[in-house]
């Protein structure tokens, strides 16, 4: 028994003194990894003071913060993409954030009209091409499934939530027929059956498996700063891709404020605050990431793919084809 | 009837415990079940249409792929180690059950990068040929036979452990007789040996299969759409989770199949001990190429499954630590994970002991039913059984925090998921059917004439248990803790979802470099899940042998 006890003591000391006892604090959940927020919010407590509380996964937060309920310590909720901010406001577990700050510094395209959640950073979905084989300059999303690339390209599955919202913009601008006659034709080029990550998909273009290969714009900036990975990277070219008529589509990386927020003023100067100068400058030089605020210059590496200029289409749209495009995925087989 | 004194008080409350434990695993499964319950027509057409023709192809195929090859591994290494005497022996011993503290995703990560063009091997063969040739050679891991492979190489495992553990014990009459009716080492193993284990055999298979079936990062890196891929891209790309719930549920009912298959392998099996005391057989001593050959048969699995994969962690670790510095945060997130999996293994040995006793000593349909329902979380992949846990821990956790503000005192906030313990939770529920199982197939082979006897002789049955059954089981209660241990050590999906605010553990923090790309970032902290496993690994293979 005093095994048990012993043991029970050990959990105690070890879990109890985190997130208990400051006096200023703010609880963030986040689909973005610790490691790559945690500099953000040592910056921001060192700013005002305010303790940020901490955990990350990869799915599951909004159930998780449906579950607390009225007593979830949750007030922030950090997402990688649209998908998960959809997710989290279907699940009923955000409110409006009603601030002036966030409406003038995020572009409206960039920001729920009804104020559930807001952008905070993109990163762009591009393609990477072998310097070596591929001679074109400019590429557009439509022509990936021209039977010119024939066996030519590489990609991650087609349900991994980048592709799903590069899709589902697919289908917003031209309609599910054609985004599935689309994907038939992308699905046909394809050099091998979706798997790996982009950082495989960038390797397996340096390595002569296929010419192009569709991934985001920070994979490609690691690789490049890796010495290991420099090679990869010295092999491709980054293509800033755009629809027809359209721009570049991006991921967006955005923000809700939690229902029960027990510290929602706390909440909404974080929020605030990731918005402002410093905090778009570290997701900008330390994450490789497109600010969403004007004026704030990009890390050198990004600003080599030459100039953003990310698709008008107004992101609740992409969210609201996400189910569409996964279906498609499923029909023509795409990851088969 | 023989009925020691308060026995069957003892009996009863292992009765209650055992119902209790059901009711902790079944939980879950409720609350799934009620999310299921929501209507998905929309979902399900599509699915049949569409995506579960495949997934039950691959999955089908993948487990029936990793099921043989650890039942071949599993088997001949353990038959090896425990009969024969061959050089270097001593060392594979305790070699040989180290895959299992490799997670299989971590496992698909090196491979992946050890094989594909311009890693090491692409490298390597460059040397002899031009590079673009040398593409051709290279094996595709990213694929069905690489994931069977590849999963096999770490889950073999389970079937040595469990193989091991009664071949070591085997009753030795039996081998005497045969051996004196001129049997050769083969006919015995074949005729004797083999049908004796063959309950530890599918006990050690199942676990390997429903670990396979678990699986999601190593499938779906490797590009192979599983069932549970399935799961997962139903709640959160087509939307809706009550389908997801659903396909959890045919997925329960995939592994209710492999558990079935399990005592089907285990029917007709008479294999209590005599009822003289087990001794160690003597091992057969292999010499010349025999001798080589065994020990190239018992290197290979390890090496694999093991060494390459440590050799690399341990060698990209080394780079990292010499020019970057070792992360600080590491150390609390080593105490985190070994505390966590500690008090887990503690529990779920407790636990499955205790729903094994109840259904020995009361027989019958209620105790079976619970020892059933007490292997159920095995089948749950680990997200699944996160989200299911999800609303009765809170339920737990909300009524407790109405109590204390009902009472006048300040609120608590919410204790389980504060403290971690809805992560011990998830690991007992997940990793209860190790102990259950092993446990079972451990008593299966002890006697009733002893608990009879020492029952007879005025012993309770707390006595008999302590004096007798638990010494027997000492194999398999060894061999149980290590696998739950090691299991929680590397258990990701449950962790992530439920752990307390600003808490890592190793396998999080490898995960949060994963998902940027950069998983050697993380190499360290996979290196000491790995070295963390190592010393119990050893220690307790030494205790499960028995005395010589």
């Amino acid at each position: 028994m005093s095994r048990f006890r012993a043991a029970a003591l050990a959990l105690a000391a070890v879990f109890v003194p985190f997130g208990a006892g400051a006096a200023e604090q703010v609880n963030v959940y986040t689909y973005r990894e610790t490691k790559l927020v945690q500099p953000l919010f040592d910056a921001f407590t060192k700013d005002t003071g305010i303790a940020v509380n901490v955990i990350s996964a990869s799915s599951g937060l909004e159930q998780r913060i449906k579950a607390e309920g009225a007593n979830s310590p949750a007030d922030v909720l950090l997402t990688v993409d649209i998908g998960r901010i959809d997710d989290a406001v279907a699940a009923g577990i955000s409110q409006p954030i009603n601030s002036a700050v966030i409406d003038e510094i995020v572009p409206a395209q960039f920001r729920d009209p009804n104020g559930q959640w807001a952008g905070i950073s993109m990163r762009a979905r591009v393609i990477y091409a072998s310097k070596d084989r591929v001679k074109q300059e400019a590429i557009t999303y439509e022509e990936l499934a021209d039977p010119k690339w024939k066996g030519k390209i590489c990609i991650r599955s087609g349900q991994h939530i980048y592709n799903n919202a590069l899709f589902a913009a697919y289908v917003a601008k031209h309609g599910e027929s054609k985004a599935e006659e689309w994907l038939r034709g992308l699905k046909a080029n394809l050099a091998q059956k979706p798997s790996g990550g982009d950082r495989e998909t960038a390797r397996d273009v340096a390595a002569g498996k296929c010419d192009l290969g569709i991934g985001n714009t920070y994979y490609w900036a690691l690789m490049l700063n890796d010495p290991d990975k420099k090679a990869w990277a010295d092999a491709t070219r980054v293509v800033l891709p755009t629809f027809e008529g359209g721009g570049t589509h991006v991921n967006l990386s955005g923000v809700v404020l939690a229902k029960h927020a027990p510290n929602k003023a706390n909440a909404v100067k974080l929020i605030e605050w990731l918005a402002g100068e410093k905090a778009q400058q570290i997701y900008a030089d330390a994450n490789y990431e497109y600010p969403i605020r004007a004026g704030v210059p990009l890390n050198p590496i990004i600003a080599g793919y030459g100039k953003l200029k990310p698709d008008p289409l107004p992101i609740a749209k992409i969210a609201a084809n996400r189910k569409a495009a996964s279906t498609l995925v499923d029909k023509v087989g795409f990851d088969n | 009837m023989r009925t020691a004194p308060g026995a069957s008080d003892t009996e009863l409350v292992a009765l209650v415990l055992a119902l209790l434990t059901a009711l902790l695993v079944a939980a879950p499964v409720i609350s799934l079940m009620l999310i299921a319950l929501q209507p998905a027509p929309e979902v399900w057409s599509h699915l049949i249409a569409y995506v579960l023709p495949r997934a039950v192809s691959d999955t089908a195929l993948l487990i029936a792929g990793v099921g043989t090859l650890t039942l071949l591994i599993g088997t001949a290494t353990a038959w090896l180690a425990s009969s024969h005497e061959f050089p270097g022996r001593t060392a594979l011993i305790w070699l040989l059950p180290l895959p299992l503290s490799v997670p299989t995703y971590l496992s698909a990560y090196v491979y992946v990068d050890l094989f594909e063009p311009l890693g090491l091997m692409h490298r390597a063969l460059g040397l002899m040929m031009p590079a673009a040739q040398a593409v051709q050679w290279l094996p595709s891991v990213r694929s069905l036979p690489g994931a069977m492979l590849l999963l096999a190489a770490v889950l073999y495992p389970y079937v040595y452990l469990s193989a091991r553990a009664v071949f070591q014990a085997q009753g030795t009459d039996a081998i005497e007789a045969a051996r004196t009716l001129g049997a050769g080492r083969f006919t015995i193993l074949r005729r004797v040996v083999l049908p004796m284990a063959r309950p530890a055999l599918a006990v050690g298979v199942a676990l390997a299969a429903l670990e396979t079936l678990n699986d999601i990062g190593a499938s779906e890196y490797l590009g192979v759409r599983t069932l549970t891929v399935s799961v997962f891209n139903t709640w959160l790309n087509r939307g809706s989770l009550a389908g997801a719930a659903q396909l959890s549920l045919v997925l329960l009912g995939f592994a209710a199949l492999l558990i079935a298959i399990e005592r089907i392998g285990r029917r007709n099996a008479n294999v209590e001990l005599s009822a003289e005391s087990p001794r160690l057989r003597s091992r057969t001593r292999l010499r010349g190429l025999k001798g080589g050959l065994a020990m190239m048969a018992c290197l290979l699995p390890p090496l694999f499954g093991f060494v390459l994969p440590a050799a690399y962690l341990l060698g990209e670790s080394l780079r990292r630590s010499l020019s970057i510095g070792i992360d600080p945060t590491l150390w609390r997130d080593a105490l985190h994970t070994v505390t966590l999996a500690a008090l887990a293994t503690l529990i779920a040995l407790g636990l499955g002991l205790i729903v094994v006793l109840a259904a020995r000593w009361r027989e019958g349909r209620t105790t079976r039913a619970a020892m059933a329902v007490a292997q159920l979380g095995y089948a749950l992949p680990g997200l699944v059984l996160a989200l299911g846990l999800l609303t009765p821990v809170l339920v737990i956790d909300g009524t407790v925090a109405n109590l204390f503000r009902a009472f006048g005192y300040p609120s608590p906030g919410l204790i389980l998921m504060s403290t971690g313990g809805a992560v011990v939770a998830a690991y007992v529920i997940r990793f209860l059917a190790v102990p259950t199982g092993l446990l079972r197939a451990g008593f299966d082979r002890i006697p009733r004439d002893y608990d009879d006897s020492a029952r007879a002789a005025g012993a309770g049955r707390l006595v008999t248990l302590w004096k007798i059954d638990l010494p027997l089981l000492r194999p398999a209660l060894v061999g149980a803790a290590i696998l739950v241990f090691v299991d929680c050590l590397k258990e990701l999906p449950a962790t992530l979802l439920l752990r307390p605010l600003n808490v890592e553990t190793l396998s999080t923090s490898i995960y949060q470099y994963a998902s940027r790309g950069s998983f050697e970032d993380g190499a360290l902290a996979a290196l000491i899940i790995v070295a963390a496993s190592i010393p119990p690994v050893i220690w307790l293979t030494r205790f499960s042998d028995l005395p010589e």
